[in-house]
């Protein structure tokens, strides 16, 4: 049998392993938490009647309107600030952690760690813990966006920098140019865009997490939200979710606007 | 090309060695060595090209003479000055005199021509002047005149990523002038063109070593164009130096030699450019 043949029939058979693989995972996984598919389905249309019957903003909502805004504001400006500040500490630290341009050996090992650390707890769980320490504030919420998206971005940054630099850095080095002029004039020009682009989605991605963050730490849109719902205010929570699907749409559409500008 | 009198000075240094290289050793690894007891000299305005397969160890060869990899031993001398020895500010001023050209070009890509080409004063500049590229009125009337010499003056205000290969080739050229360099090392720098743009690239770099008297030490994967160009040819193979002479000195079965005892047809002949041509 020649090697082509053997080599696509062992794919095929790795493909069909793979899927029994997952099937059996689900069926492992639903008889663990007694997920009854059948029923999960029969269900469905009853839960949608219900949300189509109780979650549709009426009359009386629009009233809330202003207070919803105002907080929705908060919200966003808050997630805007977490992205900004992150990302101005996220480029220090990938420039001094790169391989291309980085410092001396044990700073890009230790920068990493502290990138991967910070990136892999969830911003939820930043959220907790920061409550112990600064209480049900907006505060405590910024800084758990901040944490994350300081995390991610370093990571991000550090890939883009040696992705995209690191030629022209060896270039200007050879030239005999100072570290200062490599950063200035090859490693900034060239990943300026990444960056904004990077920055641009941090800001939608926090726009998102805030809401949730809101609702655990009692500020911002999450905790309008929270309020309504568990005050039995079903038409005004969902004026609450149109609001923030508004702005989340027209974020996302700015932000792509201003990518196509600077690309 | 015309002369040009800020780029004279290398033509005047009476005619020695401008470099001499003994015992040049690098190991990446304790078991193999990548360089390997390289020695040779190269006068004033001579074009040397460096033939050899693929980890013979021509980028490291290239790379040891500036410091941009650092050697495991041997001595390297640079227009009287031992470069082995010298501290990193020292080594800063020794890089303005001597430039690279590279496969990739590596250039910033962000930037237009005329600001790639000036990067090379930035070895000449204070931090803080290089960083914010304030260049002085000589050193633009520079930059332009070189971008007119090597005939792409009409492309100095447009940024590198809408040039093509060939075009980029010569801004890298034009920066690795603007340095008022001894000697342009050259990582083939026609490795990514396509045969006719890489005529135009070996023919500068052929009319620089003549006019300038700057000397000129290329890397090359094709050995018919360091035949054809160069003055001398030197060949690593496994990390040795195998071959050190004239290009017609050079024969078959020398050549057969350096690749192995199969030669890959495909190192001999003009080759079509494997990676795509982004022209
Ligand atoms: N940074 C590095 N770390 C470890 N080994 C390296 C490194 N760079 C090169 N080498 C090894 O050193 C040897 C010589 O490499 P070099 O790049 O100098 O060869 P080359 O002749 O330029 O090859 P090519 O024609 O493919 O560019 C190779 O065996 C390579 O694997
Ligand atoms: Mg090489």
């Amino acid at each position: 049998m020649d090697e082509a043949t053997r080599f696509f029939r062992n794919r095929t058979i790795t493909i069909a392993l793979a899927t029994l693989g997952i099937l059996a995972v689900n069926l492992v996984a639903g008889g663990y938490l007694q997920f009854n598919v059948s029923k999960a389905v029969s269900d469905m249309p009853n839960g949608i009647v219900w949300m189509f019957s109780n979650f549709i903003p009426s009359k009386g909502s629009l009233e809330k309107l202003p207070i919803i805004l105002r907080q929705l504001l908060t919200t966003v400006m808050i997630s805007i600030a977490a992205s900004c500040i992150s990302a101005i500490l996220a480029i220090v630290l990938a420039v001094i952690g790169s391989e291309s341009v980085g410092l001396k050996k044990p700073v890009p090992f230790i920068v990493r760690t502290i990138a991967s650390v910070f990136r892999n707890i969830p911003t939820v769980a930043w959220a907790l813990i920061l409550l112990f320490s600064f209480k049900q504030s907006e505060f405590t919420g910024f800084l758990a966006l901040f944490l994350t998206g300081f995390g991610y971005l370093t990571r991000c940054f550090l890939e883009t920098i040696d992705e995209v630099s690191a030629g022209a850095v060896e270039a200007l080095r050879a030239t005999g140019a100072s570290y200062g002029q490599l950063i200035a004039q090859a490693v900034i020009p060239l990943t300026a865009t990444a960056v904004l682009s990077w920055v641009l989605y941090m800001i939608e991605t926090n726009v998102r997490d805030a809401t949730l963050i809101g609702i655990l730490t009692g500020t911002g849109i999450g905790f309008v939200f929270d309020m309504y719902y568990k005050s039995f205010r079903y038409d005004a929570a969902a004026l609450v979710i149109v609001c923030i699907v508004l702005v989340v749409i027209a974020l996302e559409l700015t932000s792509n606007l201003i990518r196509r500008m600077i690309l | 090309m015309t002369q040009n009198p800020t780029l004279n000075q290398a033509q005047d240094s009476a005619k020695g060695n401008l470099l001499e290289i003994r015992g040049l050793t690098k190991y990446y690894i304790k078991e193999r060595a990548a360089l390997n007891d390289v020695s040779f000299d190269l006068h004033y305005g001579e074009l040397v090209s460096v033939i050899g397969p693929s980890g013979s160890g021509k980028s490291t060869l290239l790379r040891c003479i500036n410091r941009m990899i650092e050697p495991t031993a041997g001595s390297i001398v640079f227009s009287g000055q031992e470069v082995i020895k010298l501290r990193r500010k020292e080594l800063r001023m020794l890089r303005r005199r001597i430039s690279m050209v590279f496969q990739h070009y590596n250039l910033v890509h962000r930037l237009t021509a005329v600001e790639n080409v000036l990067h090379g004063r930035l070895g000449y500049k204070s931090t803080i002047a290089g960083m914010i590229g304030l260049y002085s009125e000589s050193e633009k009337m520079k930059a332009l005149d070189i971008l007119a010499q090597l005939d792409i003056i009409d492309y100095s205000y447009v940024r590198i990523d809408r040039l093509s290969g060939g075009q980029m080739q010569r801004v890298g050229i034009a920066r690795a002038l603007v340095q008022d360099p001894l000697l342009i090392l050259c990582d083939e720098p026609i490795a990514s063109l396509d045969p006719k743009s890489a005529r135009v690239i070996m023919g500068y770099l052929r009319a620089i070593a003549d006019t300038y008297g700057i000397a000129c030490l290329v890397n090359l994967h094709q050995v018919d164009f360091a035949i054809e160009y160069s003055d001398r040819i030197i060949a690593l193979r496994d990390g040795e130096k195998v071959f050190d002479g004239n290009p017609n000195m050079l024969s078959t079965e020398m050549i057969e030699e350096v690749y192995g005892i199969a030669p890959d047809a495909s190192q001999i002949t003009p080759q079509i450019p494997l990676e795509p041509f982004d022209g």
